[in-house]
């Protein structure tokens, strides 16, 4: 934790408790831990997160205990909890919208850390710790989708474990190793689920370092200007306790209104059917989550070259803290930088349109060509523009832009950039 | 340790032969490494495909069957098998082709085996019906060159088989398999 600690224990147990394992202290020192005092509402996405993170692991742990893991079993299993296990209507759907919930939490997490800049200096291996925790987050989301045994699942997990077949000389054998055989199959389905529990079990500890990271660098703020005085800074508990408490309400009603009114509104129906190894459904699609980078996937006509695209849209995440070079954390002071993120949170939507849609259908078109096939633009060129901006902004926007902007003036401080110059730092 | 420390007359330790402790350190540090990863390999190995799938190995297909422009799909090793009848067109259209364009370049007569009577039957097209992108099952007589299209990522194969157009990096694949008689034939 940053800083010295503050607590005295009052009472003879709590200073017992001290002397010997200082967990109050610590609790203590949490919950008072100074935060920027002009954090928004975007910064309210951890809490929001570390309560998705233990509902999906409490609803998870549930239905494991109702589900079963063999390719006879699964669907049945699951159509059993939903209509014959007590309150199993409730639970499963909570777990299946929770990770759609928890996806939707983690991308506004991100997009904010990247406007603000939380990644830089000296955060880089706090937004590292997030990337893991974002990319096991994918792999748990993967295997948990597969777990149902309809069709969506079967063939979601045919389509994802072949990249590894794409690997040049150890593929096929490597994604033999995966599936345990050479097809999506019994073996694949069990270790799909054994790995499905306990990977949610990492993402915790991750989380514990990633909050262990938070607190000794300090929280990043919306001008991007580290706290310099005590009035800079106000208690977490009771602000931030309950300006949490607040958005994580709200979260909870968006959740709810899906768990009740639309549960199925973010899944596919085809998985309603039973896998079938004999028939592919005619549109795969992804989870929405995954539909960007499914769309990056399918931008190259190669199959080895698309997966390596996927696999950099995920690595450059991880090395951006070296990519930005610019020196001001937030882009409200870096009047192009600003935009180029506007465009890039756009480009994103855009990518994930792609990806729910056939390559070769038509985004627009303007008449037809000598064989009455329509011209204009198809999703395919409209993924490959998208996929260019999305490494062009890491690669190219954020190196060159540190060089050459010129960054807006920035506050003095946080409690300036709150209350003006009157108030500043007066007290 | 008598033999490698040395008290000198004016009462100091010291090491005569230091390389014999890196020795040491370096010979235990082997013997761990082995060790461990003699523990890993069991570890990492149980996960490749077990004995039982390794052993389910191959079926017969009667193709007197299937008649003149159907296919037949048979589960082979978790995976789809295509046995198509062709039609004297389909055979046409793909012998006639020019192969030296092609992603994978094969003539139609390298995709099939000969019968029991020694003979090529350009008839019977058997396959493994996986797309060799990522893994789906094409769907028959569709796609641009009325072979198989598959409908994941939009590649399209010809009448043999051959990947014409998407992101396919291969032609179906042809699995092992044997004539028995003139209409059964073993697929592994």
């Amino acid at each position: 934790m940053s800083g010295p600690s503050t607590y005295t224990p009052k009472y003879a147990f709590t200073r017992w408790m001290d002397s010997r394992l200082p967990i109050i202290r610590m609790s203590s020192d949490f919950m008072g831990f100074p935060s920027p005092r002009n954090l928004n509402y975007w910064y309210a996405f951890g809490a929001i997160l570390a309560l998705c993170l233990v509902t999906q692991i409490l609803t998870g742990v549930i239905l494991a205990m109702h589900y079963t893991p063999t390719i006879d079993g699964a669907f049945d299993s699951v159509q059993r909890i939903k209509r014959d296990v007590n309150f199993g209507w409730l639970i499963q759907p909570i777990h299946a919208v929770g990770a759609s919930m928890f996806f939707l939490a983690v991308y506004v997490h991100m997009f904010r850390g990247l406007y603000y800049g939380s990644y830089k200096a000296p955060r880089e291996l706090l937004w590292i710790i997030g990337c893991v925790i974002y990319l096991l987050m994918m792999a748990v989301g993967f295997l948990g989708y597969t777990l149902p045994w309809g069709q969506m699942s079967f063939w979601g997990a045919t389509v994802i474990t072949g990249f590894f077949g794409a690997i040049p000389v150890v593929g096929e054998s490597l994604q033999q190793w995966l599936l345990g055989g050479y097809a999506v199959d019994n073996a694949t389905l069990q270790r799909f689920f054994s790995l499905h529990f306990v990977l949610p079990f990492v993402i915790a500890a991750l989380v514990g370092l990633h909050i262990w990271a938070v607190h000794h660098t300090g929280q990043n703020n919306p001008v991007g200007v580290s706290p310099k005085t005590k009035s800079d800074t106000l208690s977490f508990h009771p602000y931030y306790t309950v300006k949490d408490a607040f958005a994580v309400a709200v979260f909870m009603m968006i959740f709810a209104a899906f768990v009740f009114y639309l549960p199925d509104a973010l899944g596919h129906a085809d998985n309603y059917q039973r896998a079938d190894p004999m028939k592919t459904p005619p549109h795969i699609v992804p989870e929405w989550y995954f539909l960007p980078f499914y769309a990056i996937l399918r931008a190259v006509p190669d199959k080895l070259m698309g997966i390596l695209l996927m696999g950099a849209a995920i690595a450059v995440l991880f090395v951006l803290p070296w990519l930005d070079t610019s020196k001001v954390r937030s882009m409200r002071f870096r009047p192009i930088a600003k935009w180029a993120f506007l465009i890039f949170l756009i480009n994103s939507f855009i990518l994930g349109w792609c990806g729910a849609e056939s390559p070769d259908n038509m985004v627009f078109s303007v008449g037809e060509n000598a064989k009455g096939e329509p011209m204009g633009m198809n999703f395919l060129w409209l993924s490959r523009i998208t996929t260019a901006y999305y490494f062009a902004f890491f690669l190219l926007i954020l190196p060159i832009l540190g060089l050459v902007e010129k960054p807006k003036a920035r506050p003095q401080s946080i409690t300036q950039s709150v209350l003006g110059d009157k108030h500043g730092d007066d007290h | 340790m008598s033999d490698t420390l040395n008290t000198h007359q004016d009462g100091q330790v010291s090491v005569e032969d230091p390389a014999k402790r890196d020795f040491i350190y370096i010979a235990t540090g082997a013997a761990a490494a082995v060790g461990m990863g003699a523990v890993a390999w069991p570890l990492v190995n149980q996960m490749g495909p077990a004995a039982d799938t390794l052993a389910a190995g191959s079926i017969e297909i009667d193709i007197s069957k299937v008649e003149e422009g159907q296919q037949l799909k048979m589960l082979w090793r978790g995976k789809p098998v295509f046995v198509r009848h062709r039609t004297p067109k389909e055979i046409a259209v793909a012998e006639a082709l020019d192969i030296t364009d092609l992603r994978d370049p094969a003539t139609d007569g390298s995709r099939l085996i000969e019968n029991a009577q020694g003979k090529l039957d350009p008839k019977i097209l058997v396959m493994i019906g996986v797309c060799t992108h990522f893994g789906c099952i094409p769907v028959g007589e569709a796609g641009d060159f009325d072979g198989w299209y598959c409908p994941c990522h939009g590649s399209h194969y010809d009448t043999s088989g051959r990947i014409r157009k998407g992101p396919a990096p291969r032609n179906l694949d042809i699995p092992p398999y044997a004539y028995l008689s003139d209409t059964i034939i073993k697929v592994g």
